[in-house]
């Protein structure tokens, strides 16, 4: 790769070891992927929940920030991803107090790099969405495809490790999504059934991902006639990017690199494929059984904005969850706090319901929750989370916010899930 | 040995190494389809699951799922509960980064699909600065 003086001085070591640290790492995936230079990024969003990071994963933060504070501070703004522990929460949910403790030396580990603690997924809804054609390295799936294709900016999937390299070095390598004839549509999908609510574009994003093979495919939806809003493309994105480990889309119409088809096609003619109302039913019913007996309804995965919150509180007036039930709502700090100044988290809170804030169910040692609660049957309206949370132990179904409320109320998985 | 087999592939990371394959015509993710405590796969959908991938150098089709897989890989070498290598027909960023985070031997790109080449419990060589996996011969 070719590296210019700030580079060359960074690898030397003569901005320190969590520099030269950096660079090493980002050179390796550069390699990897033949990159050829770097390019300089605006903000980083960090993944980097402790249960991911595990013991090993934290020692090596703790060493790295014992570096001088002005070898181991960020170059660009680095924000986080949503945390394993809600300090708030964490003992009536079955958390240990080592997991709170290694929650406690990684946040720790942060504050010494001087990173902005979100503790969110949708900080492109709740703190600064990137611009268009900015270059940006994003560490969630769910904030990747939705930078890359609703805002236009360029980033690739950056894991924790090479996003932390990122805040650090204030670049990233060139390869990926940040060329511009890597991010045109390789496939094309038509639209022949509009989803009605936010699990059903989930669901889309599951069907389409699905049939995805790869990184480097790009889809391009057609078909949408009238814009969706910000929470039901992120609900599309986040399951594609579960689904197909897909990092782009184009929405024709809707999406602003893609007024047309033709402007974002790959050379070529990329396969055409159809998705109905039939595909996205069969989607929800590959999950889980019906009739039994529920033990957790999960809001989460993405994290809920403001608008959910109030259509969950709507819900849930004059409501209450059966008491062999437990109803989790995960979201940012910052809704939480807009939520109990507006009275929701009052409203989602007298059904029974538990608010939870800076977390999302998956990142927070699921497996061991499970166990220590006795759940295994588990529904959401989240398309992603229930692609996930079978590898914890779990039974998911998939269903409508309405329909998981309804479950939640009656302690067990209805009969009929889905649109 | 007699018999042996090179594959080419992209120049790849980490260490050479050799030893036993676990091959399955499906996808990666270190979150969604391991238990990573007892380390065995664990998502019922998979091709894999209720085997023990540690020590193995394990060929699967592709990278799948989210970007935890860039941090786990290191914590579960250091519990000794990582494979021994990974093979892909096609990565993505995250493999690569927790591989080079980890210092885990990993390669992609080969001239051939790689679960077909590779049969579970076969003896390999796995080259990464070489670009090459030697098949040895039984």
């Amino acid at each position: 790769m070719r590296l210019d003086e700030t580079e060359q001085a960074m690898l030397a070591g003569e901005l320190g070891e969590p520099r030269r640290w950096a660079l090493r790492q980002q050179i390796r995936v550069g390699r990897f992927f033949d990159a050829e230079d770097f390019v300089e990024i605006g903000q980083v969003h960090l993944m980097a929940d402790a249960e991911s990071l595990g013991e090993a994963g934290v020692e090596f933060l703790e060493r790295l920030a014992e570096a001088p504070a002005e070898e181991r501070r960020v170059r660009v703004p680095t924000m986080t991803d949503p945390r394993g522990i809600d300090f708030d929460a964490y003992r009536r949910l079955g958390q240990t107090e080592r997991m709170a403790e290694l929650e406690r030396r990684a946040i720790a580990a942060f504050r010494a790099f001087d990173f902005l603690l979100t503790d969110t997924c949708i900080n492109y809804q709740t703190v600064m969405p990137p611009s268009l054609g900015e270059h940006v390295a994003f560490g969630d799936t769910g904030s990747t495809i939705y930078a890359n294709s609703v805002c236009g900016a360029r980033s690739n999937f950056e894991g924790g490790p090479s996003a932390l390299a990122a805040s650090l070095t204030g670049r990233t390598p060139r390869y990926g999504f940040h060329l511009p004839e890597q991010r045109r549509a390789t496939r094309v999908f038509v639209l022949r059934h509009r989803p009605r609510d936010l699990s059903a574009w989930g669901a889309l994003g599951g069907v389409i991902g699905r049939r995805l093979q790869s990184y480097w495919e790009v889809p391009a939806i057609v078909g949408v006639e009238q814009a969706p809003t910000s929470d039901e493309l992120k609900h599309f994105g986040a399951a594609l990017a579960s689904y197909g480990t897909v990092a782009l889309f184009h929405m024709v119409g809707v999406t602003p690199e893609a007024p047309e088809l033709p402007s974002v096609l790959a050379p070529g003619s990329p396969r055409a494929d159809s998705v109905g109302a039939e595909d996205i039913l069969a989607f929800y019913r590959s999950f889980g059984g019906a009739g039994d007996k529920l033990d957790v309804v999960v809001f989460a995965a993405p994290q809920l904005s403001l608008l959910e919150m109030r259509q969950l509180a709507d819900l849930l007036d004059g409501r209450l969850v059966h008491p062999n039930t437990t109803v989790l709502v995960a979201t940012s700090p910052e809704v939480k706090a807009a939520c109990d100044r507006l009275g929701l988290t009052r409203r989602i809170e007298r059904a029974g319901a538990i608010v939870l804030k800076g977390v999302c169910f998956y990142q927070m040692h699921a497996r061991e929750i499970g166990e220590a609660m006795g759940w295994k049957r588990l529904m959401s309206n989240s398309a992603k989370l229930v692609n996930i949370i079978g590898g914890y132990g779990y039974t998911p179904s998939l269903a409508t916010m309405e329909a998981c409320i309804d479950a939640a109320v009656a302690g067990r998985v209805p009969d009929k899930a889905g649109t | 040995m007699s018999g042996d087999r090179v594959i080419r592939g992209h120049v790849g990371i980490g260490p050479r190494v050799m030893g036993q394959a676990l091959v399955a015509a499906d996808y990666f993710s270190a979150r969604y389809d391991l238990d990573r405590i007892n380390g065995v796969f664990s998502r019922p959908a998979h091709l894999l699951c209720g085997q023990s991938y540690v020590g193995r150098v394990l060929v699967l089709l592709g990278a799948k799922g989210g970007v935890a897989t860039a941090w786990m890989l290191r914590n579960m070498a250091a519990a000794g509960k990582a494979p021994l290598a990974l093979l892909l027909n096609t990565s993505n960023p995250i493999m690569a980064q927790g591989a080079a985070f980890a210092d885990l031997p990993f390669m992609d790109r080969f001239e051939t699909d790689i679960t077909a080449a590779i049969a579970t419990d076969d003896m390999v060589t796995v080259d990464p600065e070489a670009g090459i996996v030697v098949v040895h011969g039984r």
